[in-house]
């Protein structure tokens, strides 16, 4: 066998070499050329999609809040500002040990472990790098000892924000109400409208009640925007461009905030109601609900105990009286039945009537007792009716009107219907009809409830506002200017405001002779000023002349045959005590309503309140009567009829009686 | 006189007109060189800004430079012939160590691909597989009759996949790829036939149902698919394609400019100091930048090339052919896997990526296409 001897062929092999390398070298050509495709591809043809999809990796648009509009009073005292406050944030991202870190804070700034749960509820709906809240409000004791530790903080930081502020406290909760934390129901809200959502997209506050509430979309102005470059972890690195937002407009009310802030020192202490109007323009002069709160801790949120104190209190602080109390009216509404007696010609000015004390409608054996025992003598006429707050006359006229056109003429003093006063949440008060009982009682109405109508008892009730706007209109001779708070937004547009609510007369009201009104209004300053006057006490020593009526409104029904006795019944059952009137007497300036509940009576309670209001407005009244004003800041003591000096005036003021 | 004196001697010419010059005494190829140092400078240039202009990093990337290079240096002194009697010993050494990481192996990520033995440096045995690899196969390959036989080719596929098994299991698809490709290499240009070419392709093929159900891991398998659909994973697996090719494309012609890649300096874009680098590149400096990147990449496949086609033996045109493809597919593979192309292995791009291993490796390669340079056959 021979052993197959293999040479090798160099040459061979070199030259298949050379081929494979030939091949291998066409073949990466190839592949190069495909990749510069690739790249072309990318680069070239689809630059401009890369280019849009990378800025929108990078550019984010950032919503910027607005500032909030400010509230002035009439004379431009600042009501709601915005403070600057600072509140400690961490951002999670940028610290090391969270749990480590905030006990470190918990001991540093002295936080609860509640705040501590909540902030650990915000982390979840956080965006990565952003600052989460954990303490807000710090004083400047806590930013400087953050200032002294912070190298040893990474992550937090001390941010400034804008928060509400109402300087007036409690004075004026009621009436500007507040804004608080926008909560998932108002978000929802706003969410559903896109224009709101993007309007609202940086906002923290919404005005939750009173004129924060109606007033929002005025006060909260337009959304700006950032367009920011961000990094892949949403850290915002420079602002590219700003679209700086529009701030909300400033609200300048018709309110007076000293006067405010006197009415409401006299209702300390007492549960009631006092509203101002001026007559010529039906501005809010003051309007005052006590017991009050303070609306500042709702802004930044109002912690639980707080909230149930003031939710749960028998005295109701919440609840704003001066527009949702609706009460019996009592006697402030004799003289509107008085002027729709003499307009009806049912009675005249010298129609007299007998007053044994009570009065029975024929066929029915039931008394109908006047507030007097006794009554108020045998010829009781109009003017004396009202004078002395006879209840037996109305009784009377009221029988002789009729519950229809009772019902016609109190309409048209706005009574039953909400006044539609720029605040939310007013009650319309119940002006009682046929019509009406029919439909809520299945019931007709009955003679006998015409005659409670009549003294302002029964189904009637009215808002202390209602009262006030009413009181106002008969001051006016049946112009009835709606009533408002706000005069202006930014101090130039006052149309805007008042759009829609121009002053208008009733057509019924129009027709009313003069003389009818003057025999009221002359009837109302007697009141005040003559000898018999039931609020003769509170009118004594006057400088100037007014008018007014006063009324006393049961809470508790009185059985037949029962009195009323006042220190039997416990506080809370004691009757309200009402009061309504103008000043001064010959161009009305300002008309109020007065609700003292359980107060007892009218002349005691609520006129000497009455009686201090209308010397308030009349020493600040520097352009009608050009009375050297005494200092402005203090209210003036209510004047007692014993002082010599006024003793000697009262004769000459008491007129008419 | 001289012109007659090469008519009687042909080749003779090369011999006498030469006078070797520093560079042939230093056995470094010039033109080598200096493509492979444009290439290092441009790729710091691309580096700085990519690692967000970081001080450190780029110093530390210079003193791998600097090693690597005396790497180079220092293997390309090494004569051919002790290159071929040194490999096989390189080899078992290699493959020893390979198949120590599952017991000794530095876990990182879930994979064991770090060697960390008393004395020396941290390393991967795989890098030393990338050249022992090609040379064992091609000094194996060399020693018989070229072309090979089928014995002769099943001895070489055994040679080669016996390291790239081991590197799969690590596990590390990508560089048990490179292994492989650097062998397989070597298997054809030592000239197999055509019919033995497409027999394996067929095996290949065959082999590619199994290999996906049992051989690949989830994450690997999660890669492939989401190159096919970067969208279907956004924020996952797909996220690192999405935005290099968005980098890349908002690249446009001329780029944004040097530091100035928002892809890139704004984090969007992940690993991009490391195997995403081109993109970075191509964001910054367009694709006038990456066209000069593969122009460069192109010269010295060129020049590798003609290297290998003058190496004066069988061991030294096989060898030097491997590294110079090899070297190409690690573009190729990281060019078109940052563009989406294909699916994202970890291969980084040959001497601009940062990191010291595979420089100190691929520099290595280079020192021995020097050295089969230095001693070419001076016919051509």
């Amino acid at each position: 066998m021979f052993k197959r001897i293999e040479l090798r062929d160099t040459a061979y092999e070199r030259r298949i070499f050379q081929q494979r390398m030939i091949t291998s070298l066409l073949i990466f050509f190839l592949v190069a050329a495909t990749l510069i495709f690739r790249y072309v591809n990318l680069q070239v043809f689809q630059h401009d999609r890369f280019v849009t999809e990378s800025n929108r990796n990078r550019i984010h648009t950032l919503p910027v809040a607005p500032r909030r509009g400010l509230v002035y009073d009439r004379n431009g005292k600042l009501l709601a500002e915005n403070q600057p406050s600072y509140s400690l944030a961490v951002t999670v991202e940028r610290s090391e040990d969270l749990d480590e870190l905030l006990v470190d804070l918990q001991q540093l700034f002295d936080i609860d472990s509640r705040s501590i749960t909540k902030f650990r509820q915000r982390l979840r709906r956080r965006t990565p790098y952003q600052a989460v809240p954990l303490k807000f409000r710090l004083d400047d004791d806590e930013i400087s000892r953050f200032a002294v530790n912070k190298y040893r903080l990474d992550g937090v930081e001390i941010k400034a924000q804008l928060v509400r502020h109402y300087p007036m406290g409690e004075e004026l909760g009621h009436v500007i109400g507040y804004v608080g934390r926008i909560n998932q129901r108002e978000q929802e809200k706003l969410f559903a409208d896109n224009q709101q959502r993007v309007n609202y997209a940086a906002t923290e506050h919404i005005g939750k009640t009173g004129l924060e509430h109606f007033y929002e979309p005025t006060l909260h102005g337009t959304v700006g925007s950032q367009y920011v470059e961000t990094n892949a972890h949403g850290r915002v690195l420079r602002v590219l461009q700003q679209v700086n937002p529009v701030p909300g407009r400033d609200l300048k009310l018709s309110l007076d905030a000293e006067l405010q802030s006197n009415v409401h020192q006299l209702m300390q202490g007492k549960r009631g109601s006092v509203v101002v109007l001026e007559v010529k323009t039906g501005d809010v002069l003051a309007m005052v609900s006590t017991p009050a709160f303070d609306p500042n801790p709702f802004v930044t949120g109002i912690s639980r105990e707080a909230y149930a104190l003031l939710r749960d209190s028998i005295d109701l602080p919440l609840f704003n009286r001066s527009l949702q109390g609706q009460y019996p009216p009592g006697s402030t509404i004799k003289p509107i039945i008085a002027l729709a007696g003499l307009h009806h010609n049912v009675v005249t000015e010298a129609t007299t009537i007998n007053d044994p004390g009570w009065y029975q409608l024929p066929n029915d054996p039931r008394y109908h007792r006047d507030w007097k025992r006794g009554g108020h003598g045998s010829r009781v006429d109009l003017f004396t009716a009202i004078v002395e707050s006879c209840d037996t006359y109305f009784y009377d006229l009221a029988f002789k009107l009729g519950i229809d056109r009772i019902h016609s003429f109190a309409a048209d003093f706005g009574l039953g219907e909400k006044t539609g006063i720029d605040s939310s949440s007013e009650r319309s008060g119940l002006l009682p009809s046929r019509v009406w009982k029919r439909a809520t009682r299945q019931k007709p109405w009955f003679p006998g409830e015409t005659l409670n109508v009549g003294i302002g008892q029964g189904y009637m009730l009215a808002t202390p506002l209602q009262l006030a706007a009413a009181t106002a209109q008969l001051a006016a001779n049946g112009v009835y200017r709606p009533p408002r708070f706000a005069r202006a937004s930014n101090y130039l547009i006052d149309r805007d405001v008042r759009r829609g609510n121009e002053e208008y007369l009733p057509a019924q009201l129009a027709e009313v002779k003069s003389e009818y009104w003057q025999s009221i209004h002359r009837a109302m300053r007697a009141v005040m000023h003559s000898r018999d006057g039931t609020a003769a006490a509170a009118g004594r020593g006057s400088s100037y002349e007014m008018a007014g009526k006063t009324g006393t409104a049961q809470v508790i029904g009185i059985a037949q045959g029962e009195e009323y006795d006042e220190e039997a019944i416990a506080e809370r059952q004691r009757d309200h005590a009402l009061f309504v009137g103008f000043a001064p007497y010959q161009s009305p300036k300002v008309a109020l309503a007065v609700i003292v509940e359980n107060g007892g009576s009218g002349s005691s309670a609520a006129a000497p309140i009455a009686r201090q209001v209308f010397d308030w407005v009349m020493q600040h009244d520097e352009g009608e009567h050009n009375e050297p004003a005494p200092a402005k800041s203090a209210m003036p003591v209510y004047a007692n009829a014993s002082t010599p000096a006024i003793r000697a005036m009262a004769p000459q003021q008491a007129i008419g009686g | 006189m001289p012109s007659e004196f090469m008519r009687s001697f042909p080749g003779g010419a090369s011999e006498l007109q030469l006078r070797p010059t520093l560079w042939n005494k230093l056995r470094i190829d010039l033109p080598l060189l200096l493509l492979l140092l444009a290439i290092s400078a441009y790729g710091l240039a691309v580096l700085y800004s990519a690692s967000g202009q970081n001080n450190a990093r780029l110093l530390r990337q210079c003193i791998y430079f600097g090693v690597a290079f005396g790497g180079l240096f220092f293997v390309a002194q090494i004569r051919v012939k002790s290159i071929l009697a040194l490999s096989p010993w390189v080899y078992v050494a290699g493959v020893g160590l390979l198949a120590m990481l599952p017991l000794w192996g530095v876990e990182v990520n879930g994979a064991r691909r770090w060697l960390d033995l008393p004395g020396l440096p941290r390393f991967q045995p795989s890098e030393l597989m990338k050249l022992a690899v090609p040379l064992t196969a091609a000094a194996y390959l060399s020693r018989g009759l070229l072309p090979p036989r089928v014995s002769g080719l099943l001895a070489a596929l055994l040679i080669i996949g016996l390291p790239s098994l081991l590197v799969v299991m690590q596990p590390d698809l990508g560089t048990s790829l490179l292994i492989g490709v650097s062998g397989l290499l070597v298997i054809w240009l030592a000239g197999i036939q055509w019919r033995h070419i497409v027999a394996a392709g067929a095996l290949l093929a065959a082999a590619v149902w199994p290999l996906w159900q049992y051989v690949l891991h989830d994450y690997q398998r999660r890669r492939i698919l989401t190159l096919f659909d970067p969208d279907s994973d956004r924020l996952g697996a797909g996220w690192n394609i999405i935005q290099s090719k968005t980098a890349i494309g908002s690249g446009g012609l001329t780029g944004k400019g040097w530091l100035n890649g928002t892809q890139s300096q704004l984090d969007f874009l992940p690993e991009s100091h490391t195997d995403f680098i081109i993109a970075v590149l191509a964001e910054e400096f367009g694709l006038l930048g990456v066209l000069t990147l593969l122009i460069l990449y192109l010269l010295v496949v060129m020049r590798g090339a003609y290297i290998s086609i003058g190496a004066k033996d069988a061991f030294g045109r096989l060898v030097a052919g491997s590294i110079t493809f090899t070297f190409f597919v690690y573009v190729v593979v990281n060019v078109a896997m940052v563009s989406g192309m294909l699916p994202v292995v970890g291969v980084p791009l040959p001497l601009v990526s940062y990191g010291g291993t595979s420089l100190v490796t691929l520099l290595a390669a280079f020192g021995i296409l020097m050295s089969i340079q230095s001693e070419a056959s001076p016919h051509r």
